[in-house]
């Protein structure tokens, strides 16, 4: 048995979980078009590769993975790409994106698919083999996998989240009910490459029926320090640190890649989409989505990418009064800038929201310092202290007083009296002193480019003088070889006579011409 | 006395000698406060301050014979920020030098006659092309200067205000109603 750590702070929202696991994973259906975004991982947008027109099958690559940190995206189902344009998406900005549009043709129709056995594959080729799948963390923050799979030593402790601490959300529950054994054949992979000793699958003792068919998935599947823990439900501990330090005792400091302390964390649902790409030879195409809220039969589906969100709620009925949709938990989740962007490898779940559901939030009072806040905070910062400086736009306070280890969980938010919004003050701070940090990188390559600039003037004008005083210099010394040439026949010759008889020959050629414009002139044209 | 004198006297060329030796030591070149501005200042190059460049208006500054408010792109905060760093009073910008929004220049390549002469105006070398070859900018070097409009002959250049995209986008500062007592 595993000794389990706590986590500071951490609040108990109410999980209505119940709702979505009543019946199992449906296979939603295909719909009528598909919005693929080229950008639904960390990292630079995938480059699309396929032509308006084009027939694609289920599985083309269609976008390509642009530097190193990036993903492939493919094509759900197979069909005819209508659109490469700018569509919404499902992101806080509410701004259009670049999206490639498939009319499904309805055959849904495989590329060749290459099945092989992991332990025949060489490590890089694993890795290579999961970015052209595009495999992207599944948690939500959709991190490319490949690149968490460098160990520069051996890791201790490979850590699987299964804890799927907010509220509402149950895919990855589903996920470990029904698929365990395939899940655990992902693991296998990732363990592999990390060449982890030990594996600890953290999942929250709401989900006792997961916990299960997980042990018995090990058991059964005879495998070796795979570890099954039920650790206790409190948001956030499906936080990737807060699991780390739950499961391992081992507390991330800030700027330090938990690989480096021999820890590495994955979600459940990575795993399994990490075996269906090396094993099966399928890309990522489909993920489980959680259908939830102001829904007739809240329900999980597996759903391609890509699936407009209205045509996948319809699928679990939709109820009249809805007033939107978010992406996400209540916690952390985003609201849909629009009911029609495309399911993205993030969606973890979509909760219809109405009014009754999710009231309006009660009108925000001023702080009275009561830090309850800071009590609630799994990052232990001081968020009333941070409230202040954001307010105040006082960001290089707000960094001293570490910002950026804010993880934007909403627990101080949730437990506020005075209902602050005091996430929202944290993005705001770190999206400006993000963008101050461009504009002041922006501003030093200008001034670096304007001082080459200077420079390359400075040094062509000088190259130019240069070159104008080697013409001078090679004149001069072109005129000093002549007069030297030119002496030496003088002195050869015999003194004054050569130079009387050059003048008598002037003189001559003189008279000649003259006489012959004279005779040019005197004699009358004969006609 | 006499000794007294001869005291402070050597006290008086000892420490003379390290003041003077230490004074050529420890020279510091140039008015480091002229740095200071040029890291507040936006390096748009554009010379709307009057000076040819960011550089020499940093300069003016510092030696005192420029305003604060001279530069637009650098927007309020800019003028906040160096008047902070000056310990002077905040100034509004003048009339006419009002901040516009950033944008590039796009020169219109059917129009574009390769005169090269906008890629000598260019302050950061952000204009690509060769004589009677057609020009285009490099929008991501591009500072917005506008210093390539007026050589143009033929009027290709615009400037394009730059959109927003969603790897831009920042967060808004939180709005939110307060309940009334």
């Amino acid at each position: 048995m595993r000794t389990l750590f706590k986590f500071h702070g951490g609040v108990h929202p109410p999980t209505n979980k119940t709702q979505s696991t009543r019946t199992p994973i449906a296979q939603a259906a295909i719909p009528s078009k598909l919005v693929v975004a080229l950008h639904q991982h960390v990292g630079n947008i995938a480059k699309p590769i396929v032509e308006v027109g084009q027939r694609v099958l289920k599985g083309q690559m269609i976008g390509r993975p642009d530097g190193r940190v990036s993903s492939a995206v493919h094509a759900p189902t197979s069909g005819i790409v209508t659109a490469i344009d700018m569509q919404l998406i499902a992101h806080a900005s509410g701004l259009p994106d670049l999206c490639i549009t498939i009319e499904p043709d309805g055959k849904d129709e495989w590329i060749a698919r290459e099945t092989r056995d992991f332990r025949t594959v060489s490590h890089t080729d694993l890795r290579h083999l999961l970015r052209d799948a595009g495999v992207v963390g599944l948690g939500g923050a959709v991190f490319p996998s490949d690149l968490k799979l460098y160990a520069k030593q051996k890791l201790k402790t490979l850590v699987i989240n299964g804890a799927e601490c907010e509220p509402y959300i149950t895919c990855d529950d589903m996920l470990m009910r029904e698929r365990p054994a395939d899940i655990l054949k992902g693991i296998s992979i990732l363990r592999e490459l990390l060449h982890a000793e030990t594996v600890a699958i953290g999942i929250e003792d709401n989900k006792p029926e997961a916990v299960e068919s997980m042990r018995k998935a090990v058991q059964d599947g005879g495998y070796e320090g795979v570890d099954v823990a039920a650790v206790p439900t409190v948001y956030p501990g499906g936080g990737a640190k807060q699991l780390i330090r739950v499961l391992t005792g081992v507390e991330v400091p800030a700027g330090v890649r938990s690989t480096d302390l021999g820890v590495q964390c994955f979600n459940v649902a990575t795993a399994y989409s990490a075996w269906r790409a090396v094993e099966l030879g399928e890309p990522l195409i489909s993920r489980i989505v959680t259908i939830t809220g102001n829904v007739e039969r809240p329900q999980n589906f597996e759903t391609l990418i890509g699936t407009p969100v209205n045509e996948l709620v319809a699928q679990a009925g939709l109820l009249p009064d809805t007033n939107g949709y978010i992406m996400g938990g209540p916690m952390m989740g985003l609201h849909l800038p629009s009911d029609k962007v495309g399911i993205t490898k993030a969606a973890n779940c979509i909760i219809v929201s109405s009014e009754k559901i999710f009231p309006p939030a009660p009108p925000a009072l001023p702080c009275i310092r009561c830090t309850r806040c800071a009590d609630a905070c799994p990052a232990e910062l001081q968020p009333q202290d941070l409230y202040w400086f954001a307010r105040s736009k006082n960001f290089g306070k707000a960094q001293e007083f570490h910002l950026f280890d804010c993880i934007e969980c909403g627990a101080c938010g949730y437990v506020c009296p005075s209902h602050i919004p005091l996430v929202q003050y944290f993005r705001y701070s770190k999206s400006e002193i993000w963008m101050r940090e461009r504009e002041s990188q922006a501003a030093t390559a200008a001034r670096e480019r304007h001082e080459f600039q200077q420079y390359r003037i400075e040094r062509e004008k000088q190259e130019k003088a240069e070159r104008l005083a080697q013409k001078e210099r090679e004149a001069a010394a072109a005129k000093a070889a002549a007069a030297m040439t030119a002496t030496p026949v003088a002195t050869e010759a015999t003194g004054d006579d050569t130079l009387q008889i050059r003048i008598n020959a002037a003189v001559e050629r003189a008279k000649e011409q003259a006489a012959q414009s004279a005779s040019t002139a005197t004699e009358p044209p004969k006609e | 006395m006499f000794t007294a004198l001869l005291v402070m006297s050597a006290i008086a060329i000892a420490l003379g000698t390290v003041l003077g030796f230490s004074a050529i030591k420890f020279k510091v070149e140039g008015n480091p406060l002229i740095d200071q501005v040029d890291a507040v200042l936006p390096q748009t190059q554009c010379g709307q301050c009057g000076f040819p460049g960011c550089r020499p208006y940093a300069t003016a500054i510092a030696e005192g014979q420029a305003d604060i408010n001279l530069c637009p792109p650098g927007g309020e905060d800019g003028i906040r920020k160096l008047a902070e760093l000056l310990g002077k009073e905040f100034k509004p910008f003048g009339e006419g030098a009002q901040p516009k929004p950033k944008s590039v220049a796009l020169i219109d390549e059917n129009t574009c006659i390769g005169c090269t002469l906008c890629l000598q105006a260019c302050p950061v070398d952000a204009i690509c092309g060769a004589a009677k070859q057609m020009h285009t900018i490099i929008a991501a070097e591009c500072t917005g200067c506008e210093l390539c409009l007026a050589p143009c002959p033929v009027d290709c250049i615009s400037m394009i205000p730059i959109q927003t995209n969603t790897q831009t986008w920042k967060w808004e500062y939180p709005v939110f109603p307060i309940a009334a007592q």
